[in-house]
């Protein structure tokens, strides 16, 4: 069982409101000196068998057109081989 | 190791946790006794919730049976009270069922899902009338405005009503938002919901036809609010309590639109016997509930269950408050075609269980027995309490402290600056930030939402048929009384009913109150539902259902008793409702019925002097009615152009609301004989405030005399009042007597900032 | 015989009936379409209404937007056939990427439901040709994630080629990149517009009957043509 990791984060040129929600919450929290704040999204994908070759490009193809809009978004992936191996 | 009935036979002396689960002594042995045995824990999880006052309403029934004894004869009422939803002849083949319910402590706990869940728990109830639900309104309650708990609050509770709202496609056509120091920790949120069918597509909540089967369709059932229904609702808030499973629902609007669309499809396809959603008490609510209006008998086969978390156990998987879930009876030969629609909209279903005339709901985990009960005394024949109650000691002080000494206003000055002072309040500023987060126009047939008296829906689009409906309560007039509250509760909603140009038909009531187990508070209780329904009978509208919310308090303050009273009225054709704006230049304004000197738990008294004693207004429930047919004639016969009831801050109130909302002034002046301050801002009930176009005048006013109703002339829309009052050309100003001007610019500056500048960030 | 408008219907939808039923009161024939169903069953244009289909899961239209459906309307959209995406619609449209940009959360965060003021600016498209360029509307406006973003160099070029169809007026109620409220294609069949003229087809029902000229406009142009 392989696990996909991809994150989504908004481009950095794209205003992030809720980034900044959350700003403003840290500061009136008590965390002074926050300088900026970025909300994105993680999918944590269990995958049964290899990930590799086709199989791995479409995943690639997969995260660029469905989990991320390539327009505003940009993508990270990690594969990891094995789903015990990840700390939580 | 499961336990079993075989198992509970064996060891009767096994201590069980009844106290925990909310059980008294004497219910458990009652249970025992049921039984002839001790229950098995999956059975205790059942009666448990069940028997909770949320789900078996022990605490209320013996003064809501009122409601049955004392409904006034009429031919409107289709299904009443005891169903999910009351349901009410409209006319034209139409029938309409309406309800409001409570979900007001979650909503303390998560406001935003609170909030969301309690819309979705009311629509589905509509939904399993076998109506399309057609619109919802939110009566909510908060502690003071600029309080840090209803800074956290309200803005959560308001997104999950619009997030969850919005998502199912409902327009939100009104609702109350009211701020008081007594739902400080305790704020309510009460969700009503409308729904439309044909008169033959009414369907009931009953397992029919041995052999049917039972098939829970929708999400799938996780761990959500475990206990949530008697944990929460049949205790005050306290220190502590850890709990092992989230007590919180969370909702998923989206699995409940499809659940909407499916389950309507399956209802007009004639796939269905019986329906039931499932709400408080999950599975065994609706097991129960089915099999006692049925045959009498149901196997269920637990393990059948679609689970999102494999290790409940069968009392966690009966006791479940997953949302978005329904359970249909269906017979064998209908079942693939109910099926196959369920996969057209992707919505899961699978048979859990089977009908039969056993008079016994059975239940399996597994092939083990772990349910054997008969269903009645789950559902319908848990514990009645006579919850002892007595007039609190303080009421006879409380009413005796009469507003009459409060300093008043009596300078031009002074009474402008109190205008002024009075529209920004909290409870009478505008809740423009709150409506404007909810989607009106979805469907296409919102004709009046807020700001207007009340939410009007078109139901038939081709004759115009449509319906209107208000919530209403005054919390402190039935503070000072709870039987004239309540009474002045209705007497509001239907007034505003009438103000819309729509013949008020029926009732439905959301009664929040403190602890029953306070005798002070049993007695409001008492005495409001007494008074509810004595003025339902004098009113001739019946009440048609409804939800009651006990230990609404922390620690040993109540909160203010506050039965939320809504009102549905019918009209022929939308295209006659009565707007709250006025129309044209020269159209005359006028005040119907009389002002008294009445400031007992008025808006004044409580903004400007924090003061709250004496006796309410008086309720006189023959003027309401009079008042009522005036309004709709009015409407009805094309005399008025506008109409709105006064209420909270008086007629001032009401004439700054249609100024604005029409962005037209208007000279108004004092009736002779009458104290400026208390044609202002007195609170009398029994009125509203009217607009004639002169051609009009005469007819109306001879209708006024001919039934003798007071009728007053006390105004006249004018848009070019500026230059005379001293301002440029094209100011709307709002001229009271000779005593002040004020610019509408003014007015909207103080009535739309209060809650914008609090929450807007 | 009335021109045939589609009007898809995903799970989620919410204002299909609505757009429905403007396509009607326009004089057209009104085509429900199911998502799962990639026949387009000879409509001679089709709106992709406004709602939360699958419930704005992942992003707004993000799912949708893989709909079988969605696979015939993309090929016939760029043979020609008009289409109008309303909200949600807009959403699918740019996920789809038959027009350029993206549609953001509110910079409010807060839903927001409001009559607004808009300017059309572009009448050539086949959803505008009844208004008069620079025509000032008011119809309602109803969503969460309707900022409409996009580079500056894809911003500079909309401008530039005349593309945008609707600009917000006096408010600007979510943020959107130069107050724009929907744009077209450069063919000028495809447009996506945030604002809702469905719900303003009617004065009992809507702040003014202003919305109708999007459907009359391609009732017309369908009449025109044919």
């Amino acid at each position: 069982m392989a696990r996909v990791v991809v994150d989504v984060m908004l481009k950095p040129e794209i205003l992030d409101p809720q980034g900044r929600a959350v700003q403003g919450a840290l500061g009136r929290l008590g965390l002074t000196g926050v300088a900026d704040v970025r909300q994105g999204k993680q999918f944590v994908i269990d995958i049964e068998g290899d990930l590799e070759g086709e199989r791995l490009e479409l995943m690639h193809r997969l995260a660029e057109e469905l989990l991320s809009n390539p327009v505003i978004e940009d993508y990270r992936m990690q594969v990891l081989p094995d789903a015990q191996d990840v700390a939580q | 190791m499961t336990d079993t009935v075989t198992h509970a036979e064996q060891s009767p002396e096994q201590p069980q946790p009844f106290a925990e689960l909310g059980l008294k002594p004497d219910e458990y042995q009652r249970i025992r006794d049921i039984l002839d045995r001790r229950p098995t824990s999956s059975e205790l999880a059942m009666y448990s919730v069940m028997w909770s006052e949320h789900c078996s309403y022990k605490s209320s029934k013996v003064h809501l049976r009122q409601f049955g004894e004392k409904a006034p004869a009429t031919d409107a009422l289709l299904v009443g009270i005891g169903e999910n939803a009351g349901v009410v002849d409209i006319g034209g083949g139409w029938a309409v069922t309406f309800k409001v319910e409570s979900h007001n402590h979650p909503s303390f706990v998560e406001p935003y899902q609170g909030a969301a869940t309690g819309v979705g728990g009311i629509v589905r109830d509509i939904l399993s009338m076998g109506a399309r639900p057609l619109a919802v309104m939110d009566p909510l309650r908060f502690g003071p405005l600029d309080a840090p708990d209803t800074r956290r609050v309200l803005p959560g509770i308001v997104a999950g009503i619009g997030g969850y709202g919005n998502c199912l496609g409902l327009p939100n056509i009104g609702g109350e938002v009211v701020f008081d120091e007594s739902y400080l920790g305790n704020p309510l949120v009460n969700a009503l919901c409308v729904g439309a069918m044909r008169h033959e597509d009414i369907h009931l909540a009953s397992a029919r036809g041995v052999g049917n089967l039972v098939v829970l369709y929708g999400a799938r059932t996780g761990g959500d609010g475990i206990g949530g229904v008697s944990v929460l609702a049949s205790e005050t808030f306290s220190e502590g309590g850890p709990t092992k499973r989230p007590s919180v629902q969370v909702g998923d609007p989206f699995m409940e639109k499809l659940l909407i669309e499916a389950t309507l499809e399956v209802l007009h396809a004639g796939l269905v016997e019986g329906i039931q959603d499932l709400g408080g008490a999950g599975i065994s609510c609706a097991t129960s509930e089915l099999a006692s209006n049925g045959e009498g008998g149901m196997h269920v086969w637990l393990d059948r269950v679609l689970l999102r978390d494999q290790s409940l156990s069968p009392e966690e998987i009966l006791m479940s408050e997953s949302q978005e879930r329904m359970c249909a009876i269906v017979t064998p030969e209908n079942l693939d075609a109910f099926l196959a629609l369920c996969g057209k909209w992707e919505v899961e279903a699978v048979v859990i269980g089977e009908v039969n005339d056993s008079g016994r709901l059975t239940v399996d985990w597994h092939g083990e027995r772990i349910v054997d009960v008969p269903p009645r005394t789950v559902a319908h024949e848990g514990p009645v309490y006579e919850r002892p109650y007595h007039r609190p000691p303080w009421q006879d002080a409380l009413q005796a402290d009469g507003p009459d000494d409060l300093p008043r206003p009596s300078s031009a000055a002074d009474l402008r600056s109190t205008l002024l002072a009075m529209v920004a309040a909290p409870n009478l500023a505008s809740k423009s930030w709150i409506t404007s987060q909810y989607d009106r126009y979805v469907l296409g047939n919102t004709v009046l939402a807020q700001p207007e008296d009340a939410g009007m829906i078109r139901i038939d689009e081709v004759t115009g048929r449509g319906v209107a409906i208000s919530t209403d309560c005054n919390g402190r007039f039935a503070k000072l009384d709870p039987y004239e509250g309540a009474r002045l509760a209705l007497a509001e909603s239907y007034r505003n009913v009438a103000a819309s140009g729509a013949v008020p038909l029926a009732v439905t009531n959301c009664l929040n109150f403190g602890s029953p187990e306070d005798p002070e508070v049993m007695w409001q209780f008492a005495e409001a539902t007494r008074g509810l329904a004595d003025g339902c009978l004098e009113l001739g509208v019946p009440v048609t259902g409804g939800n009651v919310s006990f230990y609404n308090q922390t620690g040993g303050t109540p909160i203010l008793p506050t039965p939320v009273v809504g009102v549905l009225g019918v009209i022929d054709d939308v295209d006659r409702r009565t707007p709250i704006a006025w129309g044209p230049d020269g159209e005359l304004v006028y005040l119907l019925g009389d002002t008294r000197d009445e400031f007992a738990g008025s808006e004044w008294a409580h903004h400007v002097h924090g003061h709250l004693g004496g006796l309410p207004p008086v309720a006189d429930l023959q003027r309401e009615r009079l008042l009522g047919e005036i309004l709709v004639a009015g409407s009805r016969d094309g005399m008025l152009t506008a109409a709105h009831d006064v209420s909270d801050g008086g007629v001032a109130q009401a004439l700054v609301e249609m100024a604005l909302r029409s962005g037209v002034g208007a000279r108004v002046w004092i009736p002779d004989g009458i104290d400026p301050f208390v044609l202002l801002f007195s609170e009398s009930a029994g009125r509203a405030v009217v607009v004639v176009a002169r051609t009009e005048e005469l007819r109306f006013t001879e209708m006024c005399a001919a039934r003798q109703l007071p009728a007053y002339r006390i105004g006249v829309v004018d848009s070019g009042l500026g230059p005379d009052a001293g301002y440029d050309a094209g100011t709307q100003v709002l001229q009271v007597g000779d005593l002040f001007t004020v610019t509408l610019d003014e007015l909207a500056v103080a009535h739309e900032g209060t809650i914008a500048a609090l929450f807007a960030s | 015989m009335s021109p045939r408008v589609g009007v898809v219907t995903f799970p989620g939808s919410l204002d299909d009936r609505d757009a429905a039923r403007a396509v009607r009161i326009a004089g057209g024939e009104a085509v429900a379409l199911w998502h799962g169903d990639d026949d387009l069953h000879g409509v001679d244009a089709v709106v992709l209404p406004g709602g939360f289909s699958y419930g704005d899961y992942l992003r707004c239209g993000a799912i949708a937007r893989f709909a079988p459906v969605m696979a015939s309307l993309v090929d016939a959209a760029k043979g020609g056939l008009p289409v109008l995406g309303i909200c949600n619609g807009f959403q699918i449209l740019c996920e789809s990427h038959l027009l350029p940009g993206a549609l953001t959360r509110n910079d409010s965060l807060h839903f927001i439901c409001r009559d607004q003021r808009l300017r059309i600016e572009d009448t050539s498209s086949t959803w505008t040709a009844d208004y008069a360029a620079g025509q000032e509307i008011v119809i309602p406006l109803k969503n969460g994630e309707g900022g409409f973003v996009a580079d500056e160099r894809t911003l500079d070029m909309l401008e530039g080629e005349g593309r945008v169809v609707a600009r917000y007026l006096e408010v600007n109620p979510n943020g959107s990149r130069r107050d724009i409220a929907g744009i077209r294609n450069e063919r000028g069949n495809v447009v996506g517009l945030m604002p809702h003229p469905e719900h303003a087809v009617e004065e009992l029902t809507g702040p003014s009957t202003d919305g109708l000229a999007f459907f009359t406009s391609v009732l017309n142009s369908l009449v025109a043509s044919s």
